[in-house]
């Protein structure tokens, strides 16, 4: 009974260290005050002033847009590339599959500064400029191994029999695909393209190395901010991100838990 | 067209965006501004300010993984007793944070941590001396482990709830105590996820700039911080790189590691 | 006598939530007994086994074993061991050391664990598998390795659930025999948990038929499938005829309406009973000498009989006989008293059935 409450107290004392900083930045983004050491009574004003605010807007759709274009693109590629390498024989596999580690394994910074010297060669060579399809590359290359990741162990754990009989009964590839493969691996492409959003979404380092001037999401003007002070409306916007996102997903739960309880 | 050729178009990324980028540091490393070879980019390694932030990096990184690690542990543990039916449940509480801006949460951290912060005020009120933890090693190994346990936790759990409960039976049955089965079974069983969880925290605390800007008040500088000055405000992209091949010598030699490690699986699996 | 009883089980209950798998259940086993616990899955014949073996505990009752209450003896400290399903051999380890397992813990000297890792490896023909990882064998050497890591402990009792339910026809025939060897060999008591009646037929000294948590009944092979106790037994054993009849008085039964001569007494006159004719007994003869007269519906060569339905009426009547007659032939049916089981109508089945002879 004891040993039972103490493991109860013990993931409660985890989950505060894990949310009280969210919860903090809740309550200053409802703060009067400007500063961020000083409670200066409730205000929403943050929230009105945040939607006037040209620049803390633009990143904000600057960082949606890169999130969304890299997730998508990173998950149409990821899993075209799972399926292929699905039908490799061991050895290409391995290898391809050990490329597809190295970026989830090796730090952000090596990762970014590497990023950064071959953006540097295709400006010198005239072929792009630092911007934001730098950032989106960048963003691309890193989303990959977290679809393919997601993606392939629900490949290998499909019936290659069924993708078969689709094709014994006339379907075209193309066709039992769509009908047959995707519907059953659709949970770890879902996952994988969920993963790599969120990733783009919460990237710093490649984003601060790869991008040009002009061009911020959320964590490169939080970072410029950090010497004069952040602004009030970041935590208002950062606040309204999680708490739609918090939303979200709690729906989807609950649709899922419905379903399954339905069947 | 067979089913192989799906994956040429990733190959060809990979090929321009992982691996021409890392031969490229390579070039920068070994060579001076007007393209000469030259090891003293590496070298300069060996110099007294930048041997120190690769210790302290070393040295900090390796504490918040131990730390991470002892945490995770008995976490991981609870977690897979209480066999919640929906394991992606747990997944998700720990990946909900990263909706909150990573610099934003971090800084939070000052809040909590400074002079006159939410810390010292509970400490108070229980008359406890106060603690000067901000701008400090220790609230840059705070941030460490704040931000990367969940690295730790999940693949250990995962590696747990993997366990077929009729093994643990058997080790029962056998004749082993609890404490027997957790060290001869339980453990080694879990050794891939704990080594899974090592990397990924291990790394990137050891390579972050950003966590000991923002927690140390920018007097602590740990390798990371190095490279990123090289870079962003000298403009030494050489000296940079050189550095980073040094850097990547810690991640290859654990990577080398993992493998070993994990060579029965040939698929590493997210968590 | 009372050595003979090795195992006891008294009054054992247990349900998971609101389902009962075991209701105040009463068994024993005696030593050196092949003991299976047969049923369909679901009958609790598992739960039954993970008491024992101390993997779950009941929620009333207790488990004596060698004059020992040992309800509520951890896993670990109790002399018998379990083959799993599953097998659950420990992958990170050599098959060596899943053998030594449970000797390393007992503080066994390295020279006898040798011995004994050899002797067991040769016990079930895996001589020379000593270094090989666990995962990479077949099942069926994952089977006997899992053997051979329970019975080098010398347990007094060894539990083996559902241990051939993963292996193909072939092996899991030849794994039969193996078993049989094995228990031959060691002089200890198996129970033996199977929801495949050919199986406990061929192994077992004493079958324990299961459903819903109750025993049906208890019996040599022999007996379970000779004279079942009741429908749900004859069912579930082997291939039968079984028909609601009415027991017009002793030794004559009324079955659809056509009296058939018996061996049973004692039902009472005009009792409705449930009666099993194997289809093996069923025999066929030229139409004006049968009891009751049918016509052939379908045929199929089974091999080392043919199997044949004649249709009686509404009824269908399985019959087995190495002598073939062909579909829509017009044939009598004869049944010998003796082979005529005659069974208590089984109205609600939570009545026990007590253990033979007792």
């Amino acid at each position: 009974m004891v040993k039972k409450s103490l493991e109860r107290l013990y993931i409660i004392l985890i989950f505060i260290f894990l949310y009280a900083p969210i919860a903090i930045l809740m309550v200053l983004s409802f703060n009067q005050s400007k500063t961020r050491s000083k409670w200066g009574g409730f205000t929403l004003e943050w929230y009105r002033s945040l939607f006037a605010n040209d620049s803390i807007m633009e990143a904000f759709y600057t960082t949606i847009i890169l999130a969304l274009l890299a997730s998508i693109i990173a998950t149409v590629l990821g899993t075209a590339a799972s399926l292929g390498m699905n039908a490799m024989r061991k050895k290409p596999r391995s290898i391809l599959m050990g490329i597809t580690n190295i970026p989830m394994l090796n730090a952000d910074i090596v990762t970014a500064i590497a990023l950064m010297l071959l953006f540097i060669r295709f400006s010198s060579m005239g072929v792009m400029e630092f911007g934001f399809g730098t950032v989106l590359l960048a963003h691309i290359t890193f989303c990959l191994p977290y679809v393919i990741l997601c993606v392939m162990p629900k490949l290998s754990g499909l019936d290659q029999n069924v993708y078969e009989a689709a094709l014994d009964l006339g379907a075209s590839p193309v066709y039992a695909f769509f009908k047959v493969v995707l519907p059953d691996i659709f949970p770890g492409v879902l996952t994988g393209f969920l993963m790599a959003f969120t990733m783009s979404l919460d990237d710093f380092v490649i984003t601060h190395f790869t991008k040009g001037a002009g061009v911020d999401t959320i964590s490169t003007k939080v970072y410029t901010e950090v010497r004069k002070g952040i602004k009030p409306e970041m935590y208002a916007l950062s606040t309204l991100l999680f708490v739609t996102v918090l939303i979200l997903l709690f729906l989807v739960n609950r649709k899922t838990v419905k379903e399954q309880s339905g069947k | 067209m067979s089913k192989k050729h799906l994956s040429i178009p990733y190959a060809v990324w990979m090929l321009i965006f992982v691996l021409i980028p890392l031969v490229l540091i390579l070039f920068y490393g070994f060579t001076t501004r007007d393209g000469a070879f030259t090891m003293d980019n590496i070298l300069s390694i060996a110099q007294p300010e930048h041997r120190k932030a690769l210790w302290l990096s070393f040295l900090l990184s390796f504490i918040s993984t131990a730390v991470c690690l002892l945490l995770s542990y008995p976490l991981a543990m609870i977690l897979n007793k209480m066999s919640v039916n929906q394991n992606s449940f747990i997944v998700f509480i720990f990946i909900l944070p990263m909706w909150m801006n990573f610099l934003l949460r971090t800084m939070a951290w000052q809040n909590i941590l400074e002079r006159n912060g939410i810390l010292n005020r509970i400490l108070e009120f229980f008359h406890l001396p106060a603690l000067n933890l901000i701008n400090t090693p220790y609230a840059i190994v705070l941030g460490m482990v704040y931000n990367f346990l969940p690295f730790m936790v999940l693949p250990i759990y995962n590696s747990l709830i993997r366990i077929d409960k009729d093994v643990i039976n058997a080790a029962h049955d056998l004749g082993a105590s609890n404490s027997y089965t957790f060290r001869k079974i339980i453990f080694p069983l879990t050794l891939p996820g704990v080594m899974s969880g090592i990397l990924m925290v291990f790394i990137p605390a050891m390579t972050t700039f950003v966590i000991s800007d923002l927690l140390g008040g920018g007097k602590i500088l740990l390798i990371g911080n190095v490279i990123e000055q090289e870079f962003k405000q000298a403009n030494n992209w050489n000296l940079g790189s050189g550095l980073s091949l040094v850097l990547m010598l810690f991640i290859v030699i654990s990577m080398i590691v993992d493998a070993v490690c994990n060579k029965d699986e040939e698929e590493r699996s997210l968590w | 006598m009372a050595k003979d009883k090795l195992i006891d089980f008294v009054n054992i209950s247990k349900s998971f939530g609101d389902n009962v798998v075991l209701d105040r259940l009463n068994l024993y086993i005696r030593e050196n007994e092949f003991l299976t616990l047969l049923g369909p899955s679901g009958c609790g014949k598992t739960t039954m086994l993970r008491i024992l073996g101390g993997f779950e505990a009941p929620d009333s009752g207790k488990i004596i074993f060698d004059g020992q209450d040992i309800t509520s003896l951890p896993a670990n400290q109790r002399a018998l061991n379990t083959v799993f399903q599953k097998y659950a051999l420990f992958t990170h380890m050599t098959i060596a050391e899943n053998i030594a397992f449970g000797l390393k813990i007992k503080k066994k000297s390295k020279a006898y664990i040798d011995d004994k890792i050899k002797y067991a490896l040769k016990l079930v023909n895996l001589d020379g598998f000593e270094n090989r990882r666990a995962d990479s064998l077949s099942g069926g050497q994952q089977q006997r390795i899992a053997i051979a890591r329970a019975i080098v402990n010398e347990p007094k009792v060894l539990l083996l659930d559902e241990p051939l339910g993963a292996l193909d026809l072939k092996l899991r025939q030849d794994m039969q025999y193996e078993l049989i060897r094995l228990k031959n060999e060691l002089g200890i008591t198996f129970v033996y948990v199977t929801h495949d009646q050919e199986e406990a037929l061929t192994m077992s000294d004493t079958i324990v038929v299961m459903n819903q948590g109750i025993i049906q009944q208890i019996g040599t092979p022999e007996d379970i499938y000779n004279e079942p106790k009741n429908a749900f037994v004859a069912d579930f054993i082997g291939d039968s005829n079984l028909f609601e009849a009415t027991m017009i008085r002793d030794e004559l039964v009324s079955i659809d309406g056509t009296r058939f001569p018996c061996v049973d007494t004692g039902f009472g006159e005009n009792m409705p009973v449930d009666v099993v004719i194997r289809p093996e007994d069923v025999v066929l003869v030229p139409p004006e000498e049968g009891i009751v007269k049918g016509i052939v519906t379908s045929l199929i060569f089974k091999g080392v009989h043919y199997e044949m339905d004649v249709a009686v009426g509404d009824r269908e009547w399985l019959v087995h006989s190495t002598v073939m007659e062909p579909v829509g032939k017009e044939v009598g049916i004869q049944v010998i008293p003796f082979n005529i089981q005659i069974m208590k109508k089984s109205s609600s089945s939570d009545e026990e059935v007590m253990k033979k002879d007792e």
